[in-house]
């Protein structure tokens, strides 16, 4: 499997997930910059953490704009597997590609730790190698992850099982405690929270393995023959 | 030439944490009275005179850009100005 590892100016954990697939997880993987406008060799697309274009305006507000979420559109309307994490998610969010927006975090502190996240839904490409309600280890690193939307979307969230994590107790002051959502389709996954950075007992915690192999596993399942 | 100015304010629904620890701030000043504090932005733009619907424009590039519509409004004041 190969992935794109998308990089705008002032990304700033590119290389984390870089290293998180190439060498943790075994699969190709090319940074690709923000202004590439075709990303159809790439099976799977990774929007990491930073601060893209220094977060003006407002998080992922600029990036959202760039060449190559056109193309990352395009592969999210083919079904390819698109995850976005910290800014990523922002990004995600600013380009409608999933709902709500992100606030300050209600004590308005950059919150930096390790937190115990929950999984809501272990039946997506991206959670499906985790139980139901698994508690997993998982590092934050934002200003900004108080997840947002109004309740008629939320209610479509919880009814559709698009809140794929949530945090164990509240971190952020995010609505319903979401850590992470997907899209209706279920190709899409935005989280807070930073699995690549929980990929070996070395980093603290190796519980975000198994994102990155369940999006493996899911697409070997429909990619090759006799997986 | 226009001169446009673009006030960005979070919606009515939406808590605004930063606006709440100033509003505190104020209170330990002694500004008992102050009861609420929305913190928003503010943008100016230069527009020339090449842009036709410059109203039209000016909510575009706010629907698309300067505002969130989840999170904020927008309004805006347009003013005619000489030429510098």
């Amino acid at each position: 499997m190969k992935f794109a590892v998308i990089v705008f100016p002032g990304s700033n954990c590119d290389v984390d997930m870089y290293h998180a697939v190439k060498d943790e997880l075994g699969e190709q993987v090319d940074l690709v910059w923000h202004d590439a406008d075709n990303l159809d060799e790439y099976d799977g697309i990774l929007l990491p953490g930073g601060f893209s274009y220094g977060d003006y305006l407002r998080s992922g507000a600029i990036a959202h704009m760039s060449n190559v979420m056109a193309a990352v559109k395009r592969a999210a309307e083919a079904g390819k597997p698109i995850l976005g994490v910290c800014n990523g998610f922002q990004i995600l969010l600013e380009s409608g590609l999933l709902p709500g927006a992100m606030l300050r975090n209600k004590n308005l502190k950059f919150i930096c730790r390790t937190v115990e996240l929950s999984v809501e839904n272990n039946e997506t490409m991206f959670t499906s190698l985790y139980d139901k309600g698994e508690k997993i280890s998982v590092p934050v690193a934002h200003g900004e992850g108080n997840y947002y939307c109004d309740e008629a979307t939320l209610a479509k969230l919880k009814e559709n099982n698009q809140i794929a994590f949530t945090y164990a107790s509240d971190v952020n002051g995010s609505l319903s405690d979401i850590a992470g959502i997907t899209n209706e389709k279920g190709n899409v996954l935005g989280m807070m929270p930073h699995p690549e950075r929980a990929v070996d007992e070395l980093l603290g915690s190796a519980d975000g393995l198994k994102l990155f192999q369940s999006i493996v596993k899911h697409w070997r399942n429909s990619h090759v023959v006799n997986a | 030439m226009y001169k446009v100015k673009v006030y960005v304010t979070l919606r009515e629904s939406v808590l605004d944490p930063q606006g709440k620890a100033v509003q505190q701030s104020l209170s330990n000043l002694g500004y008992q009275g102050v009861e609420e504090v929305r913190i928003g932005k503010y943008m100016e733009l230069q527009f020339d005179d090449s842009v036709r619907d410059v109203e039209g424009t000016v909510k575009e590039v706010c629907e698309k850009l300067l505002s969130n519509p989840v999170i904020e409004d927008y309004r805006y004041e347009i003013e005619e100005s000489a030429k510098q």
